[in-house]
């Protein structure tokens, strides 16, 4: 749009000559831009700074955003923690903390449960449709995986309902009576099918196709030279993809990894919908007494809520707020630790 | 080496033939577990229960399969191709499994949806209907304003914040925007919505409800994956493209609407069009902001807004007499959802593909 004015088309063409006569003289002279390719030292034109500026001030108005986030939060959250639990009918007379801690826990160990499942699968679809599927079907197989990733939380939450959980329900059964000596899977058995296992189950399909697609992005953008490099070394296809693919794609995964886990922590409707929740602190899969996590139990409760009830949900929000960003803070670190490879540098 | 497997395997001369497994030898295995299984799996089976042996049946077919194809390739092609084998096997085993659930769930909505997928639903709100009948234009006009509202709102922002990140910033403030983005990216849904809700709960009284809210709630969820994925997309322009554009003496505002931004449009197409899957589908911040209503509302600034998502919700919790007519509804609610992001979808994936450099991929 800005890009079509007169002036702005034809200014590359002004430089030109400029810029190609003292070349010989200037290059010898200094040897610095070398350090900052993408900054080059020039008068900056009233585009350059109408530009910047604008890509500035959109970047602070996302600090400001979370900013507000942590504070209207704080604001809201503060009266529910600390005001005398006995006004309060949803702690029922139990303080802040203790009505908090279980549903922290049942968060955690879901979404845990679902990353478990859903990184080695999201790298190994990613890795099919990138560098196993046959070329011609590469495409839409990406489309079909891109297209899944859009089915909403809530049309999760009616299929884990009523199809998923009468369907796992059987082989849940199963483990409890061959494996239950494995402390996770100790009985009784749900029977209904809607445990905290099941949950994970649909929070891994969730949290799957976004972290596909990006693994797949990725993937896809490793240098040729790279591949090509490897497999003339006679490395078979999973060598190349050993000594090639992964690392390049590494902090791809990762960040892919990321976002799978904020989503799987935060989730709403599927969990709210499909886990049968009784607030219990237990590590056990297939029982019918399930941990609730804090998301769920804002959307069952905030409908109905009324007074210092929404504070106190406010302040659960508030909790699960500072779990996502511990989590994302830590991820992070391991980003930045491994932060060697990036494609602006290759 | 190369001589001594092929004098093992005792083909034809042909060193680089030599020593591998016909090409159809995965598939041969694999029908090889499948009649395995069903002589280990079937006499097992007891009582007319069936679900059990045949989940069983595909497990144990799967895992026969990968020790056979493993061990075979072992034995005649070296320990190098037998991992490069088992590694395939998986890689698209993996494909497979995922494949189920998501197959599933398109073959249940589209199934049960079809039963309410008429006229009325299109044309009707849910004002004063209690039992059969009644439709979600309400719903659906609610989803497509709000979700607008929100790209409106974060599409400029999350580019132009892409762009300072990669073209332009440098020091604290971009890394604390890095930091803060990455932040925002986990932030849950429901976090979001509460946070709109408090702030116009301060402005404007406890209790407040209207369409904008949600908005507001679903560009907070919107910006940072857009700003993600466009900053991982621009970041993989190569330098020189950029050094290339300098030397010709380009502006850098240019160098980055001609071109960083035509070389990588094809991948923030992408991201944009999968935030907005993502919010449109979003549930739990219009549950606290926008709320429900049955009937028709146009105006984003005054009263509750349904939307798609919620009337799939409050369909299935609040089920009615003739309890098969509330689940209808909802299922031809997410189906109507599932189409919108679909045509959303191809509608990306065409500005993508026309706006895409000429690449060797």
């Amino acid at each position: 749009m800005v890009a079509r004015t007169p002036r702005a088309t034809t200014s590359p063409k002004e430089q030109l000559p400029r810029m190609t006569s003292p070349v010989s003289t200037e290059a010898a002279a200094r040897p610095a831009p070398a350090a900052s390719p993408t900054r080059p030292n020039r008068p900056r034109r009233r585009g350059d700074r109408v530009f910047s500026a604008s890509a500035l001030f959109a970047g602070a108005i996302i600090l400001i955003t979370l900013a507000a986030v942590a504070i209207f939060l704080i604001v809201q959250g503060l009266p529910g923690m600390f005001s005398d639990p006995n006004g309060i009918s949803l702690l029922a007379g139990k303080d802040f903390w203790s009505y908090v801690g279980p549903l922290v826990f049942g968060t955690i160990w879901a979404a845990f449960l679902a990353l478990l499942i859903s990184v080695p699968l999201a790298i190994g679809i990613a890795l099919f449709i990138s560098h196993y599927a046959p070329r011609k079907l590469a495409t839409p197989l990406g489309y079909v995986v891109d297209l899944l990733s859009a089915v909403p939380s809530v049309v999760f939450g009616l299929w884990g309902i009523l199809v998923l959980a009468p369907a796992v329900q059987p082989v849940y059964a199963w483990l409890e009576q061959h494996a239950s000596w494995i402390p996770l899977f100790a009985g009784p058995v749900s029977s209904t099918g809607r445990t905290i296992l099941t949950a994970a189950l649909v929070l891994a399909v969730m949290v799957l196709p976004i972290m596909t697609a990006i693994c797949r992005e990725v993937f896809l953008q490793t240098p040729v030279l790279h591949e090509e490099a490897a497999l003339a070394l006679g490395a078979t296809r999973w060598e190349m993809i050993r000594v090639s693919v992964l690392p390049f794609g590494r902090p791809g995964i990762i960040s892919a990894a990321m976002l799978g886990l904020g989503r799987a922590l935060g989730e709403t409707m599927a969990v709210a919908m499909v886990l049968s929740a009784t607030g219990a602190v237990r590590f056990q899969l297939l029982t019918a007494a399930n941990p609730s996590t804090i998301a769920a139990n804002i959307a069952l409760v905030f409908p109905e809520s009324y007074g210092l009830n929404i504070n106190v949900l406010i302040a659960t929000g508030l909790i699960l707020f500072v779990v996502t960003f511990a989590v994302n803070a830590l991820a992070r670190w391991v980003v930045n630790r491994r932060k060697d490879f990036s494609g602006a540098n290759a | 080496m190369s001589t001594l497997h092929a004098a093992r395997a005792g083909t034809t001369g042909n060193a680089l033939t030599a020593s591998r497994l016909p090409k159809g030898t995965p598939w041969a295995t694999a029908l090889a577990a499948a009649i395995l299984a069903c002589l280990i799996v079937l006499p097992s089976a007891n009582g007319p229960d069936d679900d059990v042996p045949f989940a069983a049946l595909i497990v144990v077919a799967g895992l026969l399969h990968l020790i056979l194809l493993t061990t075979l390739s072992g034995i005649v092609e070296g320990r190098r191709r037998a991992v490069d084998r088992l590694m395939t096997a998986l890689v698209t085993l993996a494909f497979l499994i995922a494949m189920v659930p998501l197959i599933s769930v398109t073959i249940t909505t589209v199934g049960a949806g079809l039963a309410r997928f008429d006229a009325e639903f299109f044309t009707s709100s849910m004002r004063n209907v209690t039992g059969e009948g009644g439709g979600a234009l309400h719903a659906i006009v609610g989803t497509v304003l709000m979700t607008l509202t929100a790209a409106v709102v974060s599409v400029p922002i999350g580019l132009l914040t892409a762009i300072y990140l990669v073209e332009y910033g440098r020091g604290a403030l971009a890394r604390g925007i890095t930091f803060i983005v990455d932040v925002m990216t986990g932030i849950p849904s429901i976090v979001a919505g509460l946070f709109a809700y408090a702030l116009f709960a301060l402005l404007l009284g406890p209790g407040v409800r209207s369409g904008f809210i949600g908005a507001i709630a679903l560009s907070v969820l919107m910006i940072p994956v857009i700003v993600r994925s466009s900053e991982e997309m621009l970041r993989l322009v190569p330098n020189e493209l950029r050094e290339a554009s300098y030397a010709l003496g380009v502006p850098q505002w240019l160098t980055v609407l001609k071109v960083v931004l035509p070389t990588s449009i094809a991948g923030i197409t992408t991201g944009i069009m999968l935030s907005i899957a993502r919010v449109i589908g979003e549930t739990a911040p219009l549950l606290v902001t926008a709320g429900f209503t049955a009937s028709m509302n146009y105006n984003l600034f005054d009263g509750r807004m349904n939307s798609l998502p919620l009337f799939v919700y409050r369909s299935y919790m609040d089920q009615g007499v003739p309890f098969e007519a509330y689940l209808d509804r909802a299922w031809a609610a997410a189906l109507t959802l599932i189409i919108i992001v679909m045509a959303l979808n191809l509608c990306a994936r065409l500005i993508a593909k026309f706006f895409a450099p000429k690449t060797q991929r």
